[in-house]
């Protein structure tokens, strides 16, 4: 399996050439290179993952972990080394195929929606260095591994966001995306160092085997009556609560819609945001054996962030901030899915559930960003208020976006029905509080969803532009939506059960005919009230934000959490904090050095009167001090 | 004629070379062709190294020299490298070299400005191969002093009150360790035989625990002032804000790291047993370093005084590990060295060559460079990112060594020092971040700031030297660590 390499060699030397190079080239040459290198990282990920399904990955009937490739990178002891190398397991070959397919039609898209724009030969190599960094952060084979590259794909995020670098919010957003996730990578980092120092070993192997001795040993320290081992994983959560903006370390990701779009698509919808999940996923095992407890509290997180961002969704009138909201919201339901979920066979449904709905989420959130691009490359704004009756307009957009709405709404036969519906099947049978939240989202979802849908392609057909919208037939920008509403359409039918289990043995799945009636009833209902609201420009949503004055006010300043953060970051942080001590620094403690400088200053400037060159002055001292000897001697020799 | 001592001879032949220099031409000449000379020599030494440990050779030091100087004392001129002086030999070349052309067009009396630079590298060079004390110390007095007339003469802002408590202070520090090394000297052996500052020697012997217990903290303390250990850090910032580009990235780049390999060679090493018994003392010391440092940076308006504060929480860390008193922290500790050399000394250039030309310092008045200055802007962001602690560049390697080895304690006060240590990665990404969109991004503000030009060829051959650097440390950190751990065996009392 040694072309796996590739998969990460050629992003990376794609970096290179096109940051190092890529100002000497033209821009369509330099996006040419990186679209190229990209599909063949894609077609080496779809030859890893048929060889990996179908013929070598299973032994007896559990897929295994192969390394297919790994050396050691740096030691700090005999047990503890990092090590670099490529995994290959059922969740790292399909995060591998959702990356790359994502990416290369992201790569595609680019070419249109980029075109003519300052700096498109930096973008595609941020690119490469994104799609290297994450790639590089699903095969890691040892948990340092994955630190690495989960603050790469950090810093590409940073970059990507921070694009277009003169406009002031851009460079907020990033400072922000990039500062927040630090913060949750810090307690990421603890973890670690946790796990690891009771485990020795960055392994996941040695980490996710649940007989280990270290799991036995870890049981006796602890802190504050808490395991060290709940302390370690809990930190990790965190540090994956971050990246996959979880509360209350959501606050950057709405913000980080500042980037370019089909960035937003690939970054901040498909990829990067569920490395939190799939950093759960990994460690799974351990989550189970060693910590229920911590896998409960995640389910609560999950649930509460689900509920939380689908009805700030309902209120926002960016559309790429609705899509960032449902993002949230939809990496809620993943991470609430593996906290609901057991181990093994079909106690392992939320697991199983969590990873397809991983899945396909990244086509359907990836095609909805896509389909927004378009939306904006047109229009040339981001506010709904702009928009109204497209459907004219760029009729492939439209359909391909409502194929999405339909999916993320749970409606069958789209894909999002069929992994929403075992997510709630999870949740259902685990836990009936956290069942209800979700189910009650997923109406919320279908409602906010096609708010968005009915308000850019509907209404106001009399709705007059500057410039005719339009998208022009099949063209580098609409194939993407196309191919993606495509798989959307498919990825349904996928047997996952048969290929991603908690324990790599496959069990089969149905559909469960208590729950998805349920859930398809009431993503109708919130289809419904969208449309009686929505599909015409009327009086009634805004009847409905007065009636609700304080709470709409709240929900649609995101529930100050912003504002919360502000305050901490530049009211405690900067104000009572920082500059406290760099006035201490300044005052008292270089003050206490110059003190000692104009002491000796003083002393030096009173005593050197002594020295006056008077003859007379000195011999006087001469004798005073004669004297003082003569009396000393003869005290001394009398007593 | 031993091999390290080449390292002396030659910044003393470039001293001599220089004196009939003429104009600013031929004193560049001269000082391209020595710190090629020199950069080359550690190369050589480093392959020379490897090859002999390769073929097997296991003494403590290698390539050692011997020359008796002052019979009376016992004092020798005494020569000999491990892989931590290699690889610090190594930084100190390519800090000379790259300063070099940092400061290629240092006005005004451009031949004496050289000569006080080559002169403290012969300082600095020499303390790295001394295996000596009194030697040590000399060579360390020696790279002091250069440091107040380069700072009072081509210094900018309040220059003469900067130098002169840059150099008071570490002067104070000398004095602390003078007495630290006599100490050591005068109870260098136990069983009354000769006296000896043979640091090979002295560490056969044990010197009593209550001497220890008064020459540790001396020791330590002298060298920690140079290290910028907290509270004796405030000649950092006014001394580096005051310095010329050249002495900014020497000092931060190379000096600071004598300190802490001061703290390693003598304090730590010869008096492992007070290391025990005193490290928590200096542990809180450190450790408030290096959150404190970072904190005092967000604060900071001048881009020096920033990466001042960022040193000193940077160098505090260095300090910290070594205290944690094992091998992996050890290792971390002297990457960090490495490391924040580096970076340093990127920073210091990069900030030299932006004052060059837009003749402020205050991050308030600058915006938008990344337009202007693409070049220089790409490579602040890039040493940003290596100080924040990115993977692939140096930074990230020496910190995760440093916080794997620290975090290796069983007891709960060394643990949660490591956490609130940790917790600086957070913090340094604040003030990084600040200043990277608050300088290089947005739109031009300062009208004159439009004509500014780009890097020009001298100016690159410095920052991408350093970056190179930076990132093949960062890529390929296996061998350097290999080394330095390698160096760490004979330490068994201090590691127990």
């Amino acid at each position: 399996m040694s072309y796996t390499l590739l998969i990460l060699a050629l992003p990376i030397l794609m970096f290179l050439v096109l940051g190092l190079g890529g100002s000497k080239m033209k821009p369509a040459v330099a996006g040419l290179l990186g679209t190229l290198g990209l599909g063949v990282v894609a077609i080496c990920s779809y030859a890893a993952a048929y060889q990996y399904f179908f013929e070598i990955g299973k032994v007896g009937e559990v897929y295994q972990k192969i390394t297919a490739y790994n050396f050691e990178w740096l030691t700090f002891t005999d047990k503890l080394h990092i090590d670099l190398g490529i995994m290959l397991d059922p969740i790292s070959v399909m995060m591998l195929v959702v990356i790359s397919t994502v990416s290369l039609m992201v790569h595609i898209y680019s070419f249109g929606y980029m075109k003519g724009e300052r700096g498109f030969q930096r973008y595609y190599a941020l690119l490469s260095l994104f799609t290297f960094s994450m790639l590089g952060l699903v095969v890691a084979g040892n948990i340092f591994q994955m630190y690495i590259f989960w603050e790469l794909v950090g810093v590409s995020s940073y970059s990507l966001i921070g694009f277009y670098y003169l406009k002031p919010s851009a460079i907020r957003a990033s400072k922000k995306a990039f500062i927040v996730t630090r913060f949750a990578d810090f307690f990421f980092l603890v973890g670690i160092l946790l796990v690891s120092y009771f485990s020795g070993s960055f392994d996941f192997a040695t980490l996710t085997d649940s007989n280990a001795e270290w799991v036995r040993t870890i049981g006796g320290a602890s802190f504050l009556g808490i395991s060290a081992l709940s302390w370690g994983l809990m930190f990790i959560f965190m540090g994956g609560a971050g990246k996959s903006a979880m509360l209350p370390f959501h606050i950057w990701l709405p913000d980080a819609m500042e980037g370019p779009t089909p960035v937003s698509a690939l970054i901040h919808a498909a990829t990067m945001v569920v490395a939190g999940v799939f950093l759960v996923a990994r460690l799974f095992p351990i989550y189970v054996f060693g910590a229920p407890e911590v896998l409960t509290i995640i389910s609560y997180v999950g649930a509460i962030t689900a509920l939380f961002a689908a009805v700030v969704a309902c209120t926002q009138t960016d559309i790429k901030r609705v899509l960032a909201f449902s993002t949230i919201s939809q990496i809620a339901y993943m991470i609430t899915a593996l906290g609901v979920s057991g181990y093994g066979g079909h106690d392992g449904l939320g697991y199983m559930a969590s990873m397809f709905h991983l899945f396909t989420h990244a086509f359907f959130k990836a095609l909805l960003f896509l389909g927004a691009g378009a939306v904006i490359h047109a229009v040339h704004s981001n506010e709904m208020a702009d928009m109204g009756g497209l459907k004219k307009y760029l009729p492939i957009t439209h359909i391909t976006f409502l194929i999405a709405c339909l999916a993320i709404a749970g409606i069958p036969p789209f894909s999002g029905f069929f992994s929403k519906d075992e997510i709630l099947v999870a949740a259902f049978h685990h836990d009936k509080i956290v069942f209800c939240i979700l189910y009650f989202v997923a109406g919320l979802t279908a409602f906010y969803m096609f708010r968005l849908y009915y308000r850019i392609f509907w209404g106001e057909n009399e709705k007059h532009y500057h410039h005719e919208p339009h998208e022009g037939g099949l063209n580098v920008m609409t194939f993407p939506l196309i191919f993606l509403g495509l798989l959307t359409l498919v990825t349904g039918f996928i047997p996952f059960s048969e290929f991603i289990t908690s324990d790599g043995a496959a069990f089969h799945t149905h559909i469960d005919w208590l729950i998805a009636p349920l859930s398809v009833g009431v993503g109708v209902v919130g289809i419904a009230i969208a449309t009686i609201l929505y599909r015409k420009h009327n009086e009634k949503p805004d009847k409905i934000a007065v009636s609700l004055n304080g709470f709409y006010v709240a929900v649609s300043r995101k529930f100050y959490f912003d504002e919360v953060w502000l305050f901490v970051t530049k009211k405690v942080i900067f104000n009572n904090i920082s500059r406290p001590i760099a006035w201490f620094d300044r005052h008292v403690i270089d003050g206490f050095m110059n003190m000692w400088a104009y002491v000796s200053n003083w002393t030096s400037s009173k005593i050197k009167g002594i020295q006056s060159g008077v003859t007379q002055d000195y011999s006087w001292a001469f004798i005073v001090g004669a004297l003082v000897i003569v009396v000393l001697s003869v005290w001394a020799l009398l007593v | 004629m031993d091999f390290l001592s080449l390292f002396v001879i030659v910044p003393v032949l470039m001293l001599v070379a220089f004196l009939p220099c003429k104009n600013i031409k031929q004193v560049r000449t001269v000082a391209v062709i020595g710190s090629s000379v020199l950069l080359i020599l550690s190369f050589v030494l480093l392959f020379m190294f490897l090859a002999e440990r390769n073929a097997g050779n296991t003494a403590e030091m290698l390539f050692t020299a011997d020359y008796l100087w002052y019979p009376a004392l016992n004092i020798h001129y005494s020569v000999g490298v491990d892989g931590i002086s290699v690889v610090m030999l190594l930084l100190s070349s390519i800090i000379v070299f790259t300063g070099t052309f940092a400061s290629w067009n240092i006005n005004p009396l451009p031949k004496d400005f050289f000569m006080w630079l080559i002169l403290l590298s012969i300082g600095v060079f020499g303390f790295f191969i001394s295996i000596d004390l009194f030697t040590m110390l000399l060579f360390y007095e020696v790279a002091l002093i250069p440091m107040y007339l380069l700072i009072g003469l081509w210094g900018t802002g309040r220059k003469e009150y900067s130098a002169m408590k840059l150099t008071l202070m570490l002067m104070g520090g000398s004095a602390f360790l003078i007495l630290g090394i006599l100490g050591i000297y005068f109870n260098s052996a136990a069983d009354g035989g000769a006296l000896t500052f043979n640091l090979l020697e002295i560490g056969k012997v044990h010197i009593p625990i209550e001497m220890q217990r008064i020459f540790f903290p001396l020791t330590f303390v002298g060298f920690g002032v140079l290290g910028a250990m907290f509270p004796f850090h405030t000649w950092s910032p006014d001394g580096h804000a005051s310095a010329p580009t050249a002495v900014s990235m020497l000092h931060a780049g190379v000096l600071m790291k004598l300190g802490g390999y001061g703290c390693f060679r003598i304090a730590l090493s010869l008096m492992p047993d007070a290391a025990h018994e005193q490290a928590w003392i200096f542990l809180l010391l450190t450790g408030i370093s290096v959150v404190y440092g970072a904190f005092g940076a967000i604060h900071q308006t001048d881009l020096k005084y920033i990466n001042a504060y960022s040193s000193v929480s940077h160098c505090g860390l260095v300090l910290f590990a070594l205290l944690m008193l094992n091998e992996t922290a050890t290792t971390g500790a002297i990457m960090q060295m490495l490391s924040h050399g580096l970076m340093t000394a990127l920073f210091f250039a990069l900030i030299g060559m932006i004052y060059g030309r837009t003749h402020t310092r205050d991050i308030r008045e600058m915006q938008g460079l990344m337009r202007i200055m693409p070049f220089l802007s790409v490579c602040y962001v890039i040493a940003g990112l290596a100080s924040l602690g990115l993977p692939g560049l140096s930074g990230f390697v020496a910190e995760m060594t440093i916080f794997v080895g620290s975090f290796a304690h069983d007891d709960l006060f060394h643990r949660i020092l490591t956490i609130v240590a940790v917790s600086s990665i957070v913090i340094t990404a604040v003030y990084i971040l600040r200043v990277v969109g608050k300088i290089l991004y947005g739109e031009v503000q300062d009208k004159h700031h439009l004509e500014l030009t780009d890097a020009v060829w001298y100016e690159k051959v410095s920052v991408v030297g350093l970056i190179v650097c930076v990132a093949a440390m960062g890529c390929f950190p296996g061998w350097i660590s290999d080394i330095i751990r390698g160096s760490l065996g004979g330490l068994t009392a201090l590691f127990n």
